[in-house]
């Protein structure tokens, strides 16, 4: 990595991934925000459809056909089935698309057989949306660390396999996109837990080693405020004392027992999550920017949570 | 002494898996799957006795090499007893352990049910072939249950615990048996197949091959076609075995235990996952809700007193500690610390409340302060669990 990573939001089609549960839908979200108010039209495609994505800005679920769900934002969900139809329609011009009914059964069992071709609909659609143009940025609410290599990685599989014919000189145009630093970007999401973390670590050098896809930035969600500062400890330590928390307790008129204990456990997961953030920084190449998102303390997640973590993350980018 | 009820309404885990062989971890990523279900292992190791093995997918490093199980890959080994004494245990039986590789499972799949040596290396050696073993992520489902089956049809455990792969979807696993049973039965197959096997191409079929032809290049056809003529020659053996293995984990000695946080996206997977289990006739033993904050922040009282609190810390930090600025500061955060986590654990525990479909047996398993990485961790996580 020898040229400076490329700004998140100067990308043109950026796929966020991480382990289960850590959040990246959300990241997701908060990109595109991010992006529509700095003025671009942002495409946010969920690939695992679940309508969680939409559901952060407050819209219904969204399906293969683009949708407007917030100002500047429109969303789709995968579906490759579509995506192949679209695929045929565009490239083949097929007459009747009714014609093609065997084919769309047939693509069902070669896809089971050879899954790359799901996972070449997905990306061959998401590189499709970049080359044509249509955003001026694309989000991509991508698989988990698990799958997204398989996903990056099909174009170049599928070259390896397919050396000639229509697929061969698709392939070879998605990987143009896929390669461009300057065009294409992964964000790896994570949290200040053990195996977040060293699924992150495991996931950057996969990247680097199987795939021509460059790793932009690791966001690292619901990180815990800091309570104390040393000094701060050893007197929380001092309050915690018998004699001081009775008086304390006295003069609040209730134990405070419990808010003190509270307080030692947010203190106790704060520095636990500080252990790994620092384990999975030593991990990352030095180069590569780190970005820290606030555990929201909220009731439920929605358009004002979207819009908070879009200003931290704006925040952390240097907006 | 008033009689007894014999029938039994507190269950618990421990009880559920006296009488199960296979018990199925299933669930979100990110919930602490794979620890809950060496935890639950460890238990029964411990407790029940006999030899009891967890098939495990990716358990965090730590905790793998605490337990000695570093690079051991498709192998079972057993967990040493040591590493029991040294958590102040002494098991009554055996804790073995075996990873999920991929590759190698595929692998002995194929050894496994070519009919002879010729078929087998052109398998192994067919690019299509290498694709599916290695690459792509859906073949992990069905080596998973494939493993299971294999294993116990050989005999040689009285619990097997599975920690199932995160799947994309979280039922994958479940309709993978079944999924490669119908495409090996398929026609389209034989149709794929037809034209490298004669040049016969019917009025019917022609469209599809002249589309095929153009999109897919016609090596790649001749290397589809050489792949499925090859696996037709284990058509019986596959499709047999596929659907033992959806009967398998249908049998009454299977439970499927979800695992799961009361965080709002793990806690709507989980729900789905126990919907569609029951809709399919499997046995939901118990739901595991991992990470459950403490109750007292939960408590009204304590919430009013530390909402008092930080209205009060300036009167009420002064002379108590060696420096009366920093005790208001301190105070002030551990008051709204307190009132922040009671706004999450107030939230959680509505939606535990709100999970419908829940089986008899509902395990919460409280915050712990540090991670899990050795038997101990394990043994303490499992005690949790078990009653």
């Amino acid at each position: 990595m020898s040229a400076a990573v490329p700004d998140l939001l100067q990308l043109k089609l950026v796929f966020v991934t991480g382990k289960g549960g850590v959040g990246k839908t959300t990241v997701a979200a908060a990109l595109a925000q991010l992006g529509a108010e700095h003025g671009k039209h942002v495409l946010a495609c969920e690939v695992d459809a679940k309508g969680d994505l939409a559901a952060l800005f407050e819209a219904a679920p969204t399906d293969f056909v683009p949708r407007q769900i917030a100002p500047g934002i429109a969303s789709m969900s995968m579906d490759t089935e579509a995506s192949l139809r679209e695929y045929l329609k565009l490239h083949l011009r097929i007459p009747v698309v009714g014609r093609i009914g065997p084919l769309a059964k047939a693509f069902d069992f070669v896809a089971t057989a050879a899954p790359g071709v799901r996972e070449i609909l997905t990306v061959g659609k998401l590189c499709y949306e970049v080359r044509e143009r249509h955003y001026d940025l694309v989000v991509v609410d991508a698989p988990a660390s698990g799958h997204i290599i398989g996903q990056l990685a099909a174009p170049q599989a599928i070259n390896d396999l397919v050396k000639v014919g229509l697929i061969r000189s698709q392939t070879d145009w998605m990987l143009e996109i896929l390669s461009d630093a300057q065009k294409t970007g992964l964000v790896a999401v994570t949290t200040p837990e053990e195996m977040p973390v060293n699924e992150t670590l495991e996931l950057v050098t996969r990247v680097k080693d199987e795939t021509t896809v460059q790793l932009s930035a690791v966001v690292v969600n619901r990180v815990l405020p800091e309570l104390f500062g040393q000094r701060e400890e050893e007197v929380f330590e001092q309050l915690r004392e018998p004699e001081a928390e009775a008086v304390l307790s006295e003069r609040a008129g209730g134990s405070v027992a419990p808010v003190l204990e509270a307080a030692r456990l947010a203190v106790t997961l704060r520095r636990t999550g500080a252990g790994h953030l620092q384990h999975l920084q030593s991990g990352l190449p030095p180069d590569l920017p780190v970005l820290l998102l606030p555990e929201l303390f909220t009731r439920t997640h929605g358009v004002r949570t979207t819009h908070q973590m879009a200003q931290a993350l704006g925040e952390e980018l240097g907006y | 002494m008033s009689p007894r009820r014999i029938v039994e309404t507190s269950q618990t885990i421990g009880r559920l898996l006296s009488a199960k062989e296979i018990v199925i971890a299933c669930g979100p990523g990110g919930v602490g799957k794979t620890t809950t279900a060496a935890a639950v292992g460890a238990m029964a190791a411990a407790e029940h006795g006999g030899r009891v093995l967890v098939l495990t997918v990716d358990p965090a490093r730590r905790l793998a090499d605490a337990l000695g199980l570093k690079g051991i890959g498709n192998r079972e080994v057993r967990i040493s007893e040591d590493v029991f004494k040294q958590a102040g245990v002494t098991p009554r039986g055996e804790l073995w352990a075996a990873m999920l590789d991929t590759k190698q499972s595929w692998d002995d799949l194929i050894r496994r049910h070519a009919p002879d040596e010729a078929t087998r290396e052109k398998i192994l050696a067919n690019p299509l072939y290498q694709n599916i073993a290695g690459r792509f992520v859906q073949s992990h489902d069905y080596i998973a249950m494939e493993r299971l089956y294999e294993i116990h049809s050989e005999g040689k455990y009285d619990l097997i615990v599975v920690d199932t792969p995160p799947t994309r979807n979280a039922l994958d696993f479940l309709d993978a048996p079944q999924r490669l049973a119908d495409f090996f039965s398929s026609r389209l197959l034989r149709w794929l197949i037809a034209p490298y096997r004669s040049r016969l191409v019917n009025v019917a079929t022609k469209p599809f091959y002249t589309v095929a032809d153009r999109i897919l290049g016609t090596q790649f056809l001749a290397d589809i076609s050489e792949f499925f003529i090859l696996f037709q020659s284990m058509y019986e053996g596959f499709v047999t075995r596929s659907e033992a293995v959806t009967r398998l984990l249908s049998d009454r000695r299977t439970t499927f235990m979800v695992v799961s946080t009361l965080e709002a996206t793990p806690l709507r997977e989980a729900e789905f996952f126990s919907t569609e289990l029951t809709a399919r006739k499997l046995h939901l033993g118990a739901i595991i809700l991992n990470k459950v904050l403490p109750d007292y922040l939960r408590d009204s009282a304590t919430a009013r007193l530390a909402q008092h609190m930080a209205d009060e810390v300036e009167t009420l930090g002064q002379g108590l500690t060696d420096d009366d600025a920093v005790a208001v500061r301190v105070l002030r955060e551990v008051a709204e610390s307190f009132l922040h986590f009671g706004i999450v654990a107030r939230r959680e525990a509505e939606q535990q409340i709100e999970l419908k479909g829940a089986p008899d047996i509902l395990v919460t398993v409280p915050f712990f302060d540090a991670d899990i990485f050795d038997m101990e961790g394990l043994i303490r996580l499992g005690q949790q669990v078990w009653e």
